[in-house]
């Protein structure tokens, strides 16, 4: 794994069991793909178990956002468990109370309203990851 | 309650090869085995949850992992579940070289036809192992 300086890890639960966990790895990827290329990486979080030394300093030695899809927060708890503890925690069940009319039901695809609120989510992932690397910079 | 495989896919976030798994599980658990078949959170494996743990160790289980690194069967067998079946896309994937999946948010069409090839031969192991047969 190379490490590069001012980059912000971004790690989501990809939860399969729940429409929500989707709704954080759409939200990571359109920030890792879209809104922050150049700022950001990401690991897979199952691989802090399942991989090595190299997987887990990813975390000492890079600034992270934790991106749950709900209140177990296994982002945040595995990320800090292997690693080290988030920069940030975005809770995507929480996000979505602000949206009482949508509930989200799908898994695999997400429907236009879903997709509407995993690119907000993108956009609070993008800004967290914008105050943590000018706060470094300070 | 009638037994279910628990199906879960390492859901691998930076190559397309982990969306092929993920989708892959949705087709059984979703449309060809859904009564048979359910999947769990990977990640509450990973932090250990006990409920999570507890349902990988009364149910057989099937990973499946995007890379050799093995995320999910490793996960699996460090809560002790019942790892029934194994498969890896990559492994697939070289049998069928001439697909070329990509994209994580959303797959191509080559990347669901591999899906769905792993899909229907999953479908086809959840039935053997309900019958009895390939249990470890």
């Amino acid at each position: 794994m190379t490490l590069a300086k001012d980059k912000v890890g971004i790690i989501c639960c990809s939860g399969e069991d729940l429409p929500e966990g989707t709704i954080s790895r759409v939200a990571t990827r359109l920030v890792l793909e879209k809104l922050r290329p150049d700022d950001t990486v990401t690991l897979c979080l199952p691989l802090f178990l399942a991989g090595g030394e190299d997987e887990r300093a990813f975390a000492r030695v890079f600034p992270t956002i934790a991106v749950d899809g709900c209140g177990k927060k296994c982002a945040e708890v595995g990320t800090t468990k292997y690693s080290g503890k988030p920069v940030a925690t975005i809770v995507v069940s929480e996000i979505m109370k602000k949206y009482p009319q949508v509930r989200a039901t799908s898994h695999q695809k997400l429907n236009a309203e879903e997709m509407e609120i995993a690119r907000e989510i993108a956009e609070e992932i993008a800004k967290k990851v914008d105050e943590i690397l000018c706060s470094q910079t300070k | 309650m009638k037994k279910q495989v628990v199906i879960i896919p390492c859901s691998g976030i930076g190559k397309s090869l982990g969306t092929v798994g993920r989708v892959a599980m949705y087709k059984v658990t979703d449309h060809l085995r859904p009564k048979e078949t359910r999947t769990a959170c990977l990640p509450l494996l990973t932090v250990g949850d006990a409920e999570t743990v507890q349902l990988v160790r009364e149910n057989p289980c099937i990973a499946i992992d995007g890379c050799p690194a093995q995320c999910s069967k490793k996960n699996i067998e460090a809560s002790d579940g019942k790892l029934a079946h194994h498969v890896i896309v990559t492994n697939v994937l070289r049998e069928n070289r001439k697909l070329k999946p990509e994209g994580v948010i959303e797959l191509n069409p080559e990347g669901d036809k591999l899906a769905g090839i792993i899909a229907k031969n999953i479908a086809e192991k959840v039935d053997e192992i309900l019958a009895g047969k390939n249990q470890k």
